[in-house]
């Protein structure tokens, strides 16, 4: 279901409608940081489908992610670390007309909110999940995750990390969401489009943005400048379409790109719907 | 606050042949006696306080609360779902309050646990909402089915930070009714989080309950804005203390954080502007004093020695202070139906008149410590703690009192 690619948006439109422009700057990414790529994207896809800012939530859970929505002007929402989901859960249930979007990271999503990340998939509610992917907490200054790499170090795998990484969209997949995609923060392009069909689809729909984190991890892995952890992305990523046709051996410590999965599922709120009118609640 | 305690020795089987005041002359037209639990009064006080969002995760002695909520709120138009945990419960029902819901959750001791961070997201962001906590045996899984009185600490201080909030405690069936009607008022009008403290007596035993209420108790929503979007500031100071909320999708479009934030709702670290919060979130409570604290006393007037006593046990301290009397005691009840915040005047008052105190409880000691507190040495403040986790029985309570008596 991809949509035809359009011109690019004059970015200052974006920037003044969009942006809380006037409070909340300058932010506190640090250089180099995906983070702002991904919110560009966000904006993006949001503009293009033409949604109300009344009827958007843009939420999060805690960590450098967490941030994001306090510089956008929507229905923005804070939440605790990893509850973000269980959140935005009662809040589409409450009022199903807002389009939920939530921004997790990599330990926010997957670790403290494992539990409620498998949940939503596996109950698809109409949510979009966004999680950025950088290996590491940032905000607490570079400490191992479940999305870090084996054998990678960080301020608490000092000498390697021996745990194995979740691969977040197998997680989401095998949990039930119907629409599961990876994009990475060099293909801003793809990424903007992977988030717009997130977005329309009706379920539970994740995007994994593989993202960087000069200051920390890439700091305590070597992996160079910002400039080269994007060509690290660049070098890594295989689109879905071509990886079908790669052997395995071939796809080792790569990064495939694009819808991974998308098909039709009944959507919680709809089948919540039915509950009413069943048991005779329909106004 | 009417309440209609009846003679315990007294089972409600009849109207014709009840005694006490829960008979009040016959039943008006559409008024129905009904034998029920207090785990049910409460989801029935519930939906009549307007409750249309409520998300569990099963718990013993709570569980009840979550199969009537899900049998009965989607007839009503309203929504049910069982989260992941208890965590997720108490996050979706801030997430439904937030969408506009009035919404609430029920649990007991370990689930109440796991509430804490969230719980206390909601006092931060100010986001109206209920949990009723049946409390059983603890600590840790403790005794499901055995009734307990020792989470009035963790009802108070189990979230972290300095904060205030809203704990009632019924002692009836009727009064699960009324007070679960009064938790979700007062959740909304001042919008933070109230706590509805039951424990496994109150919300097991079956007693009749006459409803629709003699008189409908008003129902309260919590303030909104008036202005235009372009004026509203979420979180000012204003004379309530207690700010508009809009609901998201209301065209309000403003930010919520459960960091320390301004008038607008964003984070800052500026020392006039946190200090400026902590002292509102406080003070909406604490000036509101004289409309949250319900206090009920009895027998007190000629008494010398009073019995301070919340939930199932001032069932057994009633029966106990009833016995004494016949016996010729001087000796009266008072019951706290908001345990916080703490009825401060009414135990500094009991202290002045009273010789004597006692604080019968089934904990190792938590209320009474808040009554020495206030008591401020004025006269004798006797600790009856029990932690059998078995009701407090009336015998106990009155070998106390009858110690006690000069």
């Amino acid at each position: 279901m991809s949509l035809p690619h359009r011109m690019p948006h004059r970015t200052s439109d974006l920037l003044y409608k969009y942006l809380r422009t006037d409070k909340k700057f300058p932010h506190l990414w640090c250089p180099g940081c995906g983070n702002g790529i991904v919110m560009g994207s966000l904006i993006r896809a949001i503009d293009r489908l033409k949604l109300s800012q009344d009827d958007v939530v843009v939420m999060s859970g805690i960590g450098c992610s967490g941030r994001m929505p306090v510089y956008m002007d929507f229905n923005t929402l804070h939440t605790t670390h990893g509850r973000a989901l269980a959140f935005a859960t009662g809040l589409k249930l409450a009022n199903p007309a807002l389009q939920v979007i939530v921004v997790m990271g990599d330990g926010d999503a997957t670790a403290i909110g494992g539990n409620h990340f498998i949940h939503a998939a596996r109950r698809n509610i109409d949510i979009t999940a966004i999680v950025i992917n950088n290996h590491i907490y940032g905000m607490t200054g570079g400490q191992y995750s479940p999305a870090t790499p084996s054998g990678d170090r960080s301020t608490t795998s000092p000498m390697g990390n021996i745990e194995r990484p979740f691969d977040i969209c197998n997680l989401a997949m095998s949990s039930g969401a119907p629409f599961v995609a990876r994009g990475t923060v060099y293909h801003v392009t793809l990424l903007d489009r992977l988030i717009e069909n997130a977005i329309a689809k009706r379920g539970f729909a994740v995007v994994e943005a593989m993202s960087t984190c000069p200051t920390t991890y890439g700091r305590y892995n070597k992996k160079g400048s910002p400039v080269d952890m994007m060509k690290q992305l660049r070098d890594a990523a295989v689109p879905a379409d071509k990886a079908r046709e790669m052997p395995d051996a071939d796809l080792q410590g790569r990064l495939i790109t694009g819808v991974l999965k998308d098909m039709e599922l009944p959507e919680y709120c709809d089948l919540y719907d039915g509950i009413i009118e069943r048991a005779g609640g329909a106004s | 606050m009417a309440t209609k305690n009846k003679n315990p020795k007294q089972p409600a089987v009849t109207r014709k042949k009840n005694n006490g005041a829960a008979r009040a002359g016959a039943l008006k037209k559409g008024q129905k006696a009904l034998l029920m639990s207090g785990n049910e009064a409460c989801v029935e006080g519930a939906l009549a306080a307007g409750v249309n969002f409520f998300a569990g995760y099963p718990i013993t002695p709570a569980t009840e609360i979550a199969e009537l909520m899900a049998r009965r709120l989607p007839a009503a138009g309203g929504k049910f779902i069982q989260m992941e945990d208890e965590i997720a419960s108490m996050a979706a029902i801030i997430g439904a309050g937030i969408g506009g819901a009035k919404a609430m959750t029920a649990t007991s001791g370990p689930g109440f646990s796991l509430m804490q961070e969230n719980l206390g997201f909601a006092v931060m962001a100010e986001i109206p909402c209920v949990i009723a906590h049946v409390q059983r045996g603890g600590p840790s899984t403790g005794l499901p089915t055995h009734p307990s009185q020792a989470d009035i600490m963790q009802t108070r201080w189990g979230t972290h930070g300095d904060h205030s909030i809203i704990v009632l405690c019924p002692n009836s069936v009727p009064e699960t009714y009324t007070l679960t009607i009064t938790a979700i008022n007062m959740s909304e009008r001042y919008r933070t989080p109230v706590i509805l403290l039951l424990d496994e007596v109150i919300a097991h035993m079956r007693e009749k309950i006459i409803l629709p209420l003699d008189e409908p108790m008003d129902i309260m929503e919590r303030p909104r804005p008036s202005m235009p979007p372009e004026w509203y500031i979420p979180y000012e100071e204003t004379p309530s203390l207690v700010p508009p909320m809009a609901a998201f999708g209301e065209g309000y479009r403003y930010h919520i954080t459960g960091l320390t934030h301004d008038t607008h709702g964003f984070p800052t670290q500026k020392p006039a502007e946190i200090e400026a919060l902590n002292r509102r979130l406080r003070l909406k409570i604490e000036q509101n004093r004289k409309n949250i604290v319900m206090v009920q006393a009895e027998f007190v007037d000629d008494a010398k020695t009073a019995v301070f006593a919340c939930g199932s046990v001032s069932r057994s301290a009633r029966r106990a202070v009833v016995m004494a009397r016949r016996g010729g005691a001087k000796v009266g009840l008072v019951r706290p139906l908001t345990i916080w915040p703490f009825p401060v005047v009414a135990v500094q008052r009991l202290a002045q008149r009273m010789d004597t105190i006692i604080v019968p409880e089934m904990n190792q000691g938590q209320l009474v410590r808040e009554v020495e507190r206030h008591a401020q040495g004025k006269c004798r403040v006797v600790s009856l703690p029990d932690y059998k986790c078995e009701l407090l029985t009336p015998e106990t309570i009155l070998r106390k009192i009858l110690e006690v008596e000069p």
